[in-house]
């Protein structure tokens, strides 16, 4: 089985001409889990990758792989398998004699293209020139490339990307089992939700720097929570808790209570005789942690040299003897 | 090592597109087409098949009359090669696949190096197919008119020899122009823009008009026909100022592809690849 090599951004800074794209990047990505690397279009994910691939040089700063800069590896494609973009491929080479052609710059034997091929379920249409592939099938030559040479480095840059559900779904176990494997998988996007269900590691980047890093559940607290309630007679129980001088929000599914526990909104609504159509206990929704990370309305502990660290800046709950006894909530 | 497998993946790549023997077929309808014309003609001047003398054919000496027609390989086909190194650099770059080739091969020296030798390659099985063509042509029409193909002579073969390597140059010469220039489209038309009109051009006013040959034997087409040692376009020439010697013309040749591959290498291919 080959072996996953930590990947090393240290320092990595880039600017193309006034524009700095990537500024003091730092950070680690461990072999044997899959690490999201997150961040919205612009924020400098592609550079990094481009920069930890030798594609990019740095202005200042190295990224290494298993301690080494990627022009330094003695045999890359056996060491990083990595696929940036769907579109590299000249439409009329057939995907068999694309594969081929890098096969043999890394000196893997043939039998290897048509085991990729095999592995991403493109053995039917071996012999198919590239030009007639849709977007899908593009998608998963890519990832044949990056698995020619069985490396233990996977670096894939938003391969979901036109595909399917279902391909989307198949990409997820994909992943998770190349990683299982004990492989180095660093899979970039710039959506939370598709990162969420595959990635147990999170980079987070925003204008080029570190702004989370760590696992996927140590990006909330357990302390920020909220209590979703309804009722069929809503007006009555927005009365309720307006009496009992609880704060809500009104949402689509019913009425959203900060900070407060079932238990206890599920009594004003007793008191006051109303019967309850809901009652549940929500985690904050990652979407928005991720968001306020990247508008840095929210800092984390774990960002780079982050320029003025701060606490978190919700206010401190109250302390709650019932959280561990709670569920978790639809962390969606 | 890894030269000789990035060697082997870029004769990969000019081999599994149509591109190649699209443009092997094209030459050869060129190259044939015209040596088969001019040795028709040629041969029916000098067999006297023609009516009067006022064909307009230049009267030439018998023997010089085969290496004229054997050199339309690299007087008029010089063009393919030229074209081939082209497209073996622009074509990355059009189809964005620089990426997967340097991702394979991460040390751009050695990824340009395999082009290079590549291009080595390509250049002498298209001189091969081209000679094939036009001495095939030439020679079994000159024999039709009994005039002979000096097939049987030393220096016919080392002239065919100088024009394989002339293909190769010219092939080095492509590769250098489009790693500098990178645009696939803007390099081939300049390609063509410059050896079929420019140069031609500025090379029949050289031989018409004294002294400016003194300049013009130095441009590409020229120090090309020079290592060859015989061609339609030195032949039409009136001055009869001397080109190089052929060494000197290969020297050029060569000096040209290297120093644009040079260039191309500083300037263009070690960039940023986004």
């Amino acid at each position: 089985m080959p072996e996953g090599h930590v990947l090393e951004f240290t320092e990595v800074t880039k600017t193309f001409g006034p524009v700095t794209a990537v500024d003091g990047f730092s950070a680690r990505v461990e072999p044997g889990v899959v690490t999201g690397f997150l961040g919205p279009n612009g924020a400098g994910k592609t550079t990094s990758l481009r920069i930890l691939l030798g594609l990019v040089g740095t202005s200042s700063g190295t990224a290494t792989i298993g301690g080494k800069r990627y022009r330094d590896l003695r045999h890359p494609l056996q060491t990083v398998g990595a696929a940036l973009e769907a579109s590299s491929f000249h439409p009329g080479r057939t995907a068999a004699n694309h594969l081929a052609v890098y096969a043999r710059a890394s000196g893997l034997p043939r039998a290897r293209v048509d085991e990729a091929l095999g592995l991403v379920g493109l053995g039917d249409v071996a012999g198919r020139k590239v030009g007639g592939f849709s977007l899908g099938m593009r998608q998963r030559l890519g990832l044949a490339y990056t698995l020619l040479g069985d490396p233990g480095v996977l670096v894939l840059d938003e391969p979901a990307n036109g595909l399917d559900p279902e391909g989307i779904k198949w990409m997820r176990g994909f992943l998770r089992e190349l990683a299982r494997q004990g492989r180095t998988v660093l899979v970039s996007s710039h959506l939370l939700a598709e990162i969420q269900q595959s990635a147990d590691a999170l980079l987070v980047i925003a204008r080029g720097r570190l702004v989370f890093q760590g696992a996927l559940d140590e990006l909330t607290t357990q302390d920020e929570h909220a209590t979703l309630v309804d009722a069929p007679d809503r007006a009555a129980l927005t009365t309720a808790l307006t009496d009992a001088g609880v704060p809500y929000e009104v949402l689509r599914s019913g009425l959203s209570v900060p900070g407060a526990e079932p238990a206890a909104v599920g009594a004003i609504a007793a008191t006051a005789g109303i019967a309850l159509s809901a009652l549940q206990r929500r985690g904050p929704a990652l979407e928005e942690v991720f968001l306020a990370l990247v508008n840095g309305e929210r800092v984390h502990p774990s960002a780079g040299d982050a320029p003025d660290p701060q606490p978190d800046p919700q206010p401190d709950p109250q302390p709650d003897p019932h959280t561990d006894a709670v569920e978790e909530g639809d962390v969606r | 090592m890894s030269l000789v497998n990035a060697t082997r993946s870029e004769l990969a790549k000019q081999f599994t597109t149509s591109m190649w023997w699209i443009l092997a077929i094209v030459l050869v309808a060129y190259v044939g087409s015209t040596a088969a014309g001019l040795a028709a003609a040629f041969g029916a001047n000098a067999t006297g098949a023609l009516p009067g003398s006022g064909s307009g054919i230049p009267a030439l000496p018998e023997a010089a009359i085969p290496p004229l027609l054997y050199s339309l390989t690299t007087a008029v086909g010089y063009v393919f090669p030229l074209l081939i190194g082209v497209l073996i650099v622009t074509g990355e770059f059009r189809h964005m696949t620089l990426t997967p080739t340097f991702l394979a091969t991460p040390r751009r020296g050695i990824a340009l190096g395999g082009k290079v030798v590549a291009g080595v390659g390509m250049g002498v099985v298209y001189a091969l197919i081209a000679l094939v063509t036009v001495v095939g042509a030439s020679a079994g029409i000159l024999t039709a008119f009994g005039s002979a193909t000096l097939l049987d002579e030393a220096d016919t073969w080392a002239m065919l020899g100088r024009i394989v390597l002339s293909f190769v140059l010219w092939t080095l010469v492509g590769i250098g122009i489009g790693t500098l220039v990178r645009n696939q489209v803007a390099a081939i038309v300049g390609v063509i823009a410059f050896t079929q009109f420019v140069e031609p051009i500025v090379r029949l006013v050289g031989g018409i008009v004294d002294g400016v040959s003194a300049i013009t034997r130095f441009l590409p087409g020229a120090a090309s026909d020079a290592l060859v040692g015989a061609s339609i376009y030195t032949s039409l020439a009136s001055t009869g100022d001397a080109g190089l010697d052929w060494w000197a013309g290969g020297l050029m040749l060569l000096g040209y592809a290297g120093v644009l591959l040079v260039l191309g290498f500083v300037f263009s291919w070690r960039r940023d690849v986004t």
